[in-house]
């Protein structure tokens, strides 16, 4: 609790702080790359024949995905706070590379817990981390995925709380890092308003985000809750199906309860034990989700729905050869809501489609679930 | 007075310290771990703390979440664990804390957890993940049935802090030797002492200090400034070896705790 509440504190002084904003905003243009474009996906809209889709473009941020927004902002504010070490939890890996270029940036030192199933599914990115300096933890208790990663990260928090800062990754954990996460990744919603303004004139019909913890959807959402017009879609992960137990939809098969300082849904037991999880995609494969999305989903106000691992996989393609971008596993799960909704839609209706991060990442594992030896 | 209260005030008006074990209930298995409250007591303890298994105990080091673990594969519940308690207080007047993380409390329902663990026969609860400040409806449920709640004070609380989970607490506060997990190293300094020093500043309740504390040296080093002393992860290390090396174990420790 000290911790937490020594950290709301920094946060809010930095809020105020022209200096920390300055250089956050400094970093965001020259290092991140941002804006990220707003990408007119004209085949894939045409294939699909009906609403005109578009792709807010977070793989063209640096390390190739959004968790980056949030990252440079926790490093600026670590070393603000006079911390020497970041840590951090790291499911498919973006996280963790972008939590370990902050710390090349801001010269901490950087140790990253990743669970050892996703270590064997996402070893390029392990490959990464090292690369930039940081050392890759594994975690081979519980279900040995981001869920037992982000247990590690808090109990090395616990234990190192004085010179270290935890960078969670997602929407996630105690206040106040739901509410901070957030507004690090509420930018990717500020572009693409003003984008969309710029390239239709108008706001778009429907946004679409994966929602695995839900940063990259709250980030795209949060700028557009007051337009009411808007409609949003958040895709969880269905993983083989939701009837099958073996999936991610908190949404769709939990419950609410209270995981890791966040009160939420959550997939759990009749006892209030922590169901296993499984996704194709290791960003995905997470027992509960961000509250902001519980309370948006209560209210009404976004509405949440699933995609399967093979729906994803066919969207994974499905763009690559339209688009010519090839999209994370996550990401993929929006495109294939945006793939089931746009044809329902007509042709004057816009569709604003999160793609969170880069499929590279992915590569090898696609090749290894179609059996192809590369 | 809850059982917890008087065991603690009887000691006090003695001079002496409180022996807290704790053992993880259901591990290897429910029988094997009444049995196991017997030997504690054989072996001079002076409260029970049983704890409940979880899926994700963030608080624990390997060796309580291994012991979870085993647990859980084992079928063990919040619910067997308060039968349990039921059929050993059938034998034993000795207090019984449930250590139990939030999740499976909210799930069961704060009044009907409190209600059913009461009448069941535990005395008290610590939940370590549960922070006073949400720990309102708990608290209230707890002081109309007479059951103790258990709070915990770390080497980084301020001082506002420390007053508000001395007030929340009830049977004693539980102050944390370190900042880290059970079984970690525990480090004998002198802030220890400095800290349960401004503790009893905020507070007459008495205080234990558990997390890290191993040898009998540790424990009577801990003694000197704390009303009782918590020993975890050592003990639950020694369930899975032979009944008489425990017992040996657990009387050097009696030993060491005046």
């Amino acid at each position: 609790m000290p911790a937490l509440e020594e950290l709301e504190g920094a946060y809010r002084d930095s809020r105020s702080d022209a200096d920390f904003h300055r250089e956050l905003l400094q970093l965001q243009k020259t290092y991140i790359g941002r804006p990220t474009p707003l990408y007119f996906a004209e085949r894939l809209t045409e294939k699909l024949g009906g609403a005109r889709i578009y792709l807010k473009r977070e793989d063209l941020a640096h390390t190739g995905a959004h968790k980056i927004n949030n990252a440079i902002g926790q490093a600026l504010l670590a070393r603000r706070m006079n911390k020497k070490r970041l840590i951090a939890e790291t499911g498919a890996g973006q996280h963790g590379v972008a939590t370990a270029t902050g710390a090349a940036l801001t010269g901490l030192e950087c140790d990253i817990y990743m669970g050892s199933e996703d270590i064997a599914r996402q070893s390029l990115n392990v490959f990464r981390m090292r690369l930039l300096g940081a050392r890759v933890i594994e975690v081979s208790t519980g279900s040995r995925t981001l869920k037992d990663a982000i247990n590690e990260g808090l109990r090395d928090w616990t234990t190192n709380v004085r010179t270290t800062h935890y960078v969670m990754g997602t929407v996630f954990g105690p206040h106040p890092f739901p509410m901070m996460v957030r507004d690090f990744q509420s930018v990717i919603g500020r572009e693409a308003k003003k984008q969309i303004i710029r390239a239709e004139g108008r706001a778009p019909d429907y946004l679409i985000a994966c929602v695995g913890g839900g940063s990259n959807a709250m980030g795209l959402f949060y700028d557009f809750l007051g337009h009411e017009e808007v409609k949003m879609v958040g895709v969880e992960a269905a993983g083989r199906g939701v009837y099958t137990g073996e999936h991610a939809a908190r949404f769709a098969g939990g419950s609410i309860g209270v995981l890791q300082g966040t009160k939420s849904y959550l997939l759990q037991d009749d006892d209030g034990n922590v169901l296993g999880t499984h996704s194709v995609s290791a960003g995905l494969d997470y027992a509960s989700v961000g509250p902001e999305h519980a309370f948006l989903r209560d209210k009404g106000r976004v509405e949440y729905t699933f995609a399967n691992d093979e729906e994803a996989l066919e969207a994974f393609e499905l763009l690559s050869r339209m688009e010519g971008i090839i999209p994370a596993l996550e990401s993929a799960h929006a495109i294939a809501e945006a793939a089931k909704l746009a044809p329902k839609l007509g042709r004057d209706k816009i569709i604003i489609v999160n793609l969170s991060g880069r499929g590279d990442k992915d590569v090898q594992q696609v090749a290894r679930i179609k059996g192809i030896e590369l | 007075m809850t059982r917890i209260g008087k065991t603690l005030k009887v000691l006090h008006d003695d001079l002496r310290k409180a022996f807290i074990p704790y053992i993880m209930a259901g591990d290897p298995d429910l029988r094997r771990t009444a049995e196991l409250v017997d030997v504690l007591e054989d072996c001079g303890a002076d409260i029970v703390e049983l704890g409940v298994p979880f899926s994700d105990p963030l608080a624990d080091g390997p060796t309580i979440q291994k012991a979870a673990q085993r647990a859980l594969q084992n079928g063990v519940t919040l619910s067997s664990v308060i039968e349990l308690v039921a059929k050993i207080r059938e034998k034993t007047q000795i207090p019984i804390i449930l250590m139990t993380y939030y999740n499976p409390v909210f799930k069961y329902g704060e009044e009907r957890f409190v209600s059913d663990a009461s009448s069941a026969g535990a005395d008290g609860v610590i939940v370590p993940d549960l922070p006073p400040d949400e720990a309102g409806g708990l608290i209230r449920h707890a002081r109309k049935a007479h059951f103790d709640t258990i709070f915990l004070l770390a080497p980084t609380s301020t001082d506002n802090r420390i007053r508000k989970v001395a007030k929340a607490s009830a049977g004693f506060v539980y102050y944390v030797s370190m900042t880290g997990i059970t079984g970690s190293k525990l480090s004998m300094d002198l802030s220890i002492e400095s800290h349960i020093r401004k503790i009893r500043e905020a507070s007459e309740k008495p205080v234990a200090v558990g997390f890290g504390v191993s040898t009998p040296e540790e424990a009577a080093a801990v003694a000197r400034f704390a009303d009782g002393v918590i020993v975890g992860s050592a003990i639950v290390k020694r369930v899975g070896g032979s009944e008489s090396d425990l017992r040996k174990y657990l009387l050097s420790l009696r030993k060491a705790i005046p």
